[in-house]
This record gives C-alpha cells, structure tokens and sequence, in this order.
C-alpha cells in the first residue's frame, strides 16, 4: 500500500540509510538495514535531491532542467516507493 | 552466470556468552582455535565486495568476543559497506559502541529473549536482561538505528505485546519476530520450543494488530511458525541467489543452516576464493534455479514465491534435501510434520531445555 505524497513534501533519507557508488554493479545503490536498492538513473536523481530542505516540487522543477518531461506527479509517486521501502521519509 | 550476491554474513565467532536453546547455530559449534584470524576476514570481506556484496552483517555467536572486531569494522567500512553489527549486547559497554560507531557501524541488532528479566534470562542462561536495556540506550544515544530481534517460541509467545512494548520503549526502528526455525540447538530442544495452536491464534492477532498501530514508527516483522501452516516459508530469495554466509572457521554457506544438508560438500575460504565457490561450487549451485526441483513444486505455481520452501528442513525430515519442504501441504510427507506436532506441541512430559554450550 503506497501513501500519496503531496508535492509541498520534503523528503530526506531516513537514518541509517547510506546512499553510494557501487563500481562492480556500475549503478548507484542506497544501502539499508532490510536490503540493498539498486537505482536507475533519474531514482538517483531524485534521491540525490531528497535533502530534507527541497520539496518533491523543488526536486522536479530541478529535475525538469535534465530530463525532459519530468512531470512532478511522477516524483512523487517515486518518492512514495521510497517511503514504502523505507529509504526516505516525509516531513509535512 | 549467477547474479552478484547483496550480502555477506560473517559469523566471526560461535563463543557467546549466552545459552539459547533456541539458537539454530550447529551442536557442534566452532571452537575458538579453528576460527579464523584477522587477515584471514579482511581478506574475505574483499572477496565478497569484489564479488558484488554490499552489506557485511557482523554476527556469531557474540562478534563482541572477538578482540579484532574494531579493525574488521574499519575494513568493512572501508569497502564501502554498510555495517550491521548482530549482538546481544552482553559486553557493549557505551566505550565500546562508541568506539564501533566512529570506525562505521551503520545499524545495530540487538537481541532479545523475553520482556520480563526472569523471562529473559532464563532462556539466556545468564543474567542478561539489564545489560540489554543498557546496551539499547548506548545505541539510542549514539544515534544508531537499532533493529531488535527476538526468537518466539513455547515459552515466550504468550508475552508477545510486553515483548513489542519493550521494543518501541528500547527505541528500535524495527522489531523481527521470528518464530523459531527449527535446525542445530533448536531442533534438539524443539518439544520444549513447538508453541501450541492456541498460543499461535493468540499471538498472531496482537502482532498483525501492532503492526497497524505503529506503521511509521517501528516497523514489525513477524516470520511464521511454519510447521503449523499449510504453505512453507520462503527460502531466502531463492538459494544461491542474495546473500552467503561465512562461518568461524572459513566455512562457506549458501545458507546459514547448511551444515545440517550433511550430504552438501562444504566448500572453505582457506582453498578456494568467495568468487570461484559462489559462481561454480556444487553447493551454491545444488539448488539454484528450479531445475532441482521434483514434484509437486516442480508443477506447482507457488514455486516463484516460495522456492519450494527449506532445503534444510526437506533434508532433515526427509532425508533428501531436493524434496519438497514436508511443511507443505502438498507434500507426500506433511504426516511426518503433523505425528511432530501431535507429540511434541504438548508433551505430556517436557523435557529440560538443552542449554547451547561448546563441547
Ligand atoms: S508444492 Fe512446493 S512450490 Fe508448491 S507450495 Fe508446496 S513447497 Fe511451495
Ligand atoms: S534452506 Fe532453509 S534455513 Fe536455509 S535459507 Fe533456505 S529456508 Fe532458510
């Protein structure tokens, strides 16, 4: 069951949650006590920017510079799948 | 080629200074001087990052028993891993964790017997309960997560919301409930462990319950008891397929129950790299895939959820490790597993828990 997340959210990378460079899978990956993520290139976009100051819609409208097309509802629902894995957290 | 391994399970030490009789650890636990020395761990934790793993869980026995564990964290961090320090907490004084801390620790699971000191250390075998509620505001204080873990069973399932409120009053992130898992100590002591139906119907609602209540908070994990369901647990992601285990003394697992498949060839870091047993070692490859499989999970649907269920379990109950897992409904030896229950769930005469030891 994915929450909605609204576009005035701020996420940011829960505690204990370690995001880093893996050069064997070449991809990024975030590191979590239940698992291992590995991320596609606009995820690692996106979580890059979950720094707990920009909203999910800072993040698209910075987003919306390098990836054509970047619509902010699709931010939120990735950032809800990263809530759901418990990668990332809401305030507000 | 099979796909790169996410984690590494180093079990630096079968010592403990604790006496589960839960524990799933072998009866014939490693003894100190077969284990193996500090360069021999840096050394596979390289292998294992070079193979792909990218979480090094630190657990035994009790990691804290080894004089090198900070300078196997340092390495483990170094590599770019995330650390999971797996403890009990008798010996992590607030010098230690800090210490642990600084050179990259990054979460830390703490187990716990029961909710109550008697409950607790009585199935410890020590005086173990106060020094895990230390342990627990070290751990809070300096800012780790924290994962507490308790084994359920006969003699604590009863006690299941003192057990979560301790946790959430610990400040755990998370809380895994596992009913028992029946291999090495465990199944030796399993007509004191087999919790009763009635407990099972008791249980289960108030940990469903808790999960919904603190959804958000504490996220809880409730692994089955699986002898009583119609359907077995899953086997990992698959076997061969996330993660291996490396035991004291260099043995290489592809689960951490293995040594129980006595027919399974046990290959050892000492002779061969992490690489060459992951890729192409009879042992990792015996049960990858779902070639292996005989019927019914050979035709069954369920075989992409539950890999036809524990080779450990199909091997110990039925003598054969590529049989279906005798939990299953299915299975042409579920009797065997319902005669276990009949005589075991309640013994007319229980007999005194055989408390984990070295020989
Ligand atoms: S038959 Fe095998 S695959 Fe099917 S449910 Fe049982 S254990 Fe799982
Ligand atoms: S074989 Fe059994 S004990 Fe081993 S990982 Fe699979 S389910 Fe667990």
């Amino acid at each position: 069951m994915t929450t909605a997340v609204a576009l005035d959210a701020v996420p940011h990378i829960r505690r204990g949650v370690k995001c880093t460079y893996d050069q064997i899978r070449g991809a990024h990956v975030v590191l979590f006590p239940e698992g291992v993520l590995v991320l596609n290139e606009t995820a690692a976009s996106v979580v890059a920017l979950c720094d707990g100051v920009r909203s999910v819609g800072d993040i698209a409208l910075a987003l919306g510079d390098v990836y054509a097309g970047v619509q902010p509802e699709d931010i939120a629902e990735l950032v809800a799948r990263l809530v759901e894995r418990r990668v990332v957290d809401v305030d507000g | 080629m099979a796909e790169a391994p996410f984690g590494l399970l180093a079990e630096l030490t079968h010592r403990c200074p604790l006496q589960c009789g839960y524990c799933s650890n072998p009866v014939e636990l490693v003894r100190r001087d077969a284990e193996l020395d500090t360069e021999s761990w840096r050394r596979v934790f390289d292998q294992a990052r070079a193979l792909g793993a990218l979480q090094i869980h630190l657990s035994g026995g009790e990691p804290l028993l080894r004089p090198d564990l900070p300078e196997l964290v340092t390495h483990a961090n170094s590599l770019g891993c995330y650390v999971n320090l797996v403890t009990s907490g008798v010996g992590l004084s607030r010098d230690r964790l800090r210490e642990l801390a600084s050179r990259g620790v990054d979460h830390v699971q703490l187990s716990l017997q029961d909710a109550t000191r008697i409950g607790n250390d009585r199935i410890a075998g020590i005086k173990a309960f106060d020094r895990k509620v230390e342990a627990a505001a070290h751990i809070r204080e300096e800012g780790l997560p924290l994962t507490v873990n308790t084994v359920l069973h006969r003699q604590n399932l009863d006690n299941i919301a003192g057990i979560i409120a301790m946790a959430e009053e610990m400040g755990a992130e998370r809380l895994e409930l596992a009913n028992t898992q029946y291999y090495g100590w465990a199944l030796r002591n399993r007509a004191v462990l087999l919790p009763t139906r009635e407990q099972l119907a008791h249980a289960d609602p108030i940990a469903a319950a808790a999960q919904e209540r603190l959804r958000g908070r504490m996220e809880i994990v409730y692994v089955i008891a699986d002898y009583h369901e119609a359907h077995p647990k899953p086997c990992m992601y698959g076997w061969g397929a996330r993660q291996l285990t490396v035991a004291p003394n260099g043995d290489v697992l592809p689960c951490p129950a293995a040594t129980v498949i006595s027919s399974l060839k046990i290959e050892n870091v000492r002779d061969s790299s992490l690489h060459d047993i992951w890729h192409n070692s009879p042992s990792f490859n015996a049960f990858r895939g779902f070639e292996w499989m005989k019927d019914p999970c050979r035709s069954c649907p369920r075989k992409e959820i539950d890999f036809g269920g524990c080779r450990c379990q199909a091997f110990q109950l039925t003598g054969d490790a590529a049989n279906t897992d005798p939990v299953c409904s299915l299975s042409p030896s579920r009797s065997t597993v319902d005669l276990i229950l009949e005589t075991e769930m309640a013994p007319s005469e229980v007999p005194a828990m055989a408390m984990r030891k070295m020989s």
